[in-house]
């Protein structure tokens, strides 16, 4: 494998090939380097290899069947997906989900993003030699995978949402048990501060690693926790808030330096405010239902399905044609835990979206490694990789 | 332009050049969002005019991407669109920009120089609905496998057909 690209042609550069199956790189990402001893020359990517045309699937299948499909883009944190995609398509119907609804949402939100973090940092620290920590966040991870079980029967690919709600309400108990699981977490952040942030080995493997400038990350595309490490407070919560994000009191955190411990810092200090988010969203959960009272749209209850002839049509009605979105094209954006994850949806009236177009934030991410990491260490390669947060499912699409 | 067309360009793009505004054919609203029709010609003057006007200021561009509008239910210019999603962080100001490209010679001129992101989203249009960006300088498959013949995400390439891969070898030059 290694002579099926034509190596450089001075050709003191040892070619080595990363992937696509390589314990590093945490998913099927295939790099390939030019060394000169320990320093990467020249750095080339193909992707592809988690590649199953999800945009062509979603054109065959109806508006709500495109839903698990959205659970295996980032599937570290499928609610957020599951949350962008419905979010789209109520924007193309024009309905707004009820406030229950959009509390529910949030809070998954801020959940997935908690553990999508607990992930990536987990897994960075593991390539870099510090095992311990990723025990401590998997433990709090697997304490909310509980909590999602528990509302939808999955723990890993949820499909929680449905297009003007959700698959069910909260079970009984739902919220004193995510108070309880939210308030272990900071006891969690402390000890993995304690044995990182301050730690010799961890600042000196990260800082100054796999750095990129606040020009550069723009001129890529960076959203999310790694442009945010460049020192730019853009989020999209605060920049076009959805779901009363602008309610409730938190801040966006941002560093300077864009190197893999700012990354780390920004993610660490996101954890905290998602959690100030939760504390804020739980105490008053609006009553009712979380499905909008639109049987065109969502099912009608199963007492009506049966009870009434209304119902029964509906029903019917809702299965065999599905939903019919007005003809047009919305773009809706939602902050997600790699950035900004945008769905573009083209509709023409049917029961099958015309176009659904991802806009996954870890492509244009991945896109700028090469240029964070040429002249450094593979070892350093390594490192920043796991803080970019690259996630294969998302990245190939 | 129609004139409602010029008023609503106001409200998003105020004051705009009038060498600028003379590329745009169409202006649409929908559910609040604003889409520019633009002529292919003046594609990179303009976006390159948006990015780095002190006015605009678009840092970011955040998608591209290509439509196939062959079985649209509304009559479309064209056969192929190129959708262009700018924003512009300080002013959380966004943009979408579409121009239209024929069935016969689906091409654009690249904008990989405007933006570096633009490189892989435009590598991704070319390897699912065969948009040709003139002056790419490595215009190659980037999702699909370097042995795939067609552009699977042309309205009419088929959604159950199947291709052999001949070898596992991936490509030259990457």
């Amino acid at each position: 494998m290694l002579n099926t690209i034509t190596p450089p042609d001075n050709s003191k550069y040892l070619r080595l090939n990363l992937g696509p199956s390589h314990p590093a790189t945490h998913g099927t990402l295939r790099i390939f380097v030019d060394l000169e001893g320990e320093i990467i020359r020249d750095m080339k990517l193909e992707i592809g290899y988690l590649h199953r045309c999800f945009e062509k699937m979603a054109e065959t299948h109806t508006w709500n069947q495109v839903i698990p499909f959205t659970d295996r883009l980032n599937y570290v944190s499928a609610m957020m997906n599951n949350v962008g995609y419905v979010m789209a398509v109520e924007k193309l119907l024009d309905v707004k989900p009820t406030p229950r609804c959009q509390r529910i949402r949030l809070i998954l939100c801020e959940l997935s993003r908690i553990i999508d973090h607990l992930v990536c940092i987990g897994a960075n620290a593991v390539d870099i030699g510090a095992l311990t920590c990723f025990w401590y966040f998997f433990r709090e991870r697997e304490n909310v995978y509980d909590l999602f079980e528990a509302l939808c029967g999955a723990r890993l690919t949820t499909s929680a949402t449905r297009v003007g709600g959700m698959y069910q309400d909260l079970p009984e108990g739902w919220v004193e048990w995510c108070q309880k699981v939210v308030d272990n977490i900071p006891r969690t952040l402390d000890d993995v501060e304690a044995l990182l942030t301050q730690n010799r080995i961890w600042i000196d493997r990260t800082r100054g690693v796999g750095v990129i400038s606040k020009e550069q990350a723009l001129e890529y595309g960076f959203t999310g926790p790694c442009l945010r490490a460049t020192g730019i407070p853009y989020d999209v919560r605060k920049a076009m808030p959805y779901y009363d994000y602008d309610k409730f009191s938190w801040n966006v955190i941002t560093e300077n330096g864009g190197d893999t411990y700012a990354r780390y810092l920004v993610r660490m200090g996101e954890m905290r405010e998602s959690l100030k988010i939760i504390q804020q969203a739980l105490v008053d959960i609006p009553g009712g239902s979380v499905n909008i009272d639109d049987w065109s749209i969502v099912l009608p209850p199963k007492e009506e399905v049966y009870n009434s002839i209304e119902g029964l049509m509906a029903h019917f009605k809702l299965f065999m044609h599905g939903i019919r979105p007005p003809i047009g094209e919305v773009y809706a954006c939602t902050e997600a835990a790699n950035g900004e994850l945008g769905f573009f949806i083209s509709s023409d009236n049917q029961g099958r979206p015309y176009r659904v177009r991802v806009r996954p934030p870890c492509f244009a991410i991945y896109q700028a490694f090469p240029e964070m990491s040429i002249g450094q260490t593979v070892s350093d390669a390594v490192a920043s990789l796991g803080s970019l947060n690259i996630v294969a499912g998302e990245l190939d699409r | 332009m129609q004139e409602t067309h010029i008023k609503s360009l106001a409200n998003v793009l105020p004051n705009l050049p009038e060498s600028i505004q003379s590329q745009i054919l169409s202006v649409d609203e929908f559910r609040g969002e604003t889409t520019l029709s633009v002529r292919k010609e003046g594609i990179r003057e303009f976006i390159s005019f948006l990015k780095n006007d002190p006015n605009f200021r678009f840092d970011v561009l955040m998608d591209l991407f290509a439509m196939d509008y062959m079985k649209y239910a509304v009559p479309q210019p064209e056969r192929y669109a190129v959708v262009y999603y700018l924003v512009s962080l300080l002013q959380t100001r966004r943009i979408r920009i579409k121009v239209f490209l024929s069935d016969e010679e689906p091409s654009i001129d690249s904008i990989y120089d405007i933006y570096k992101a633009a490189n892989w989203f435009e590598r991704e249009a070319w390897d699912l609905y065969g948009v040709n960006f003139i002056g790419h300088p490595n215009l190659i498959r980037l999702l699909c496998h370097s042995d795939f013949v067609g552009h699977p995400l042309r309205k009419d390439y088929p959604s159950d057909r199947y291709q052999r891969l001949k070898t596992a070898v991936p490509s030259e030059g990457m």
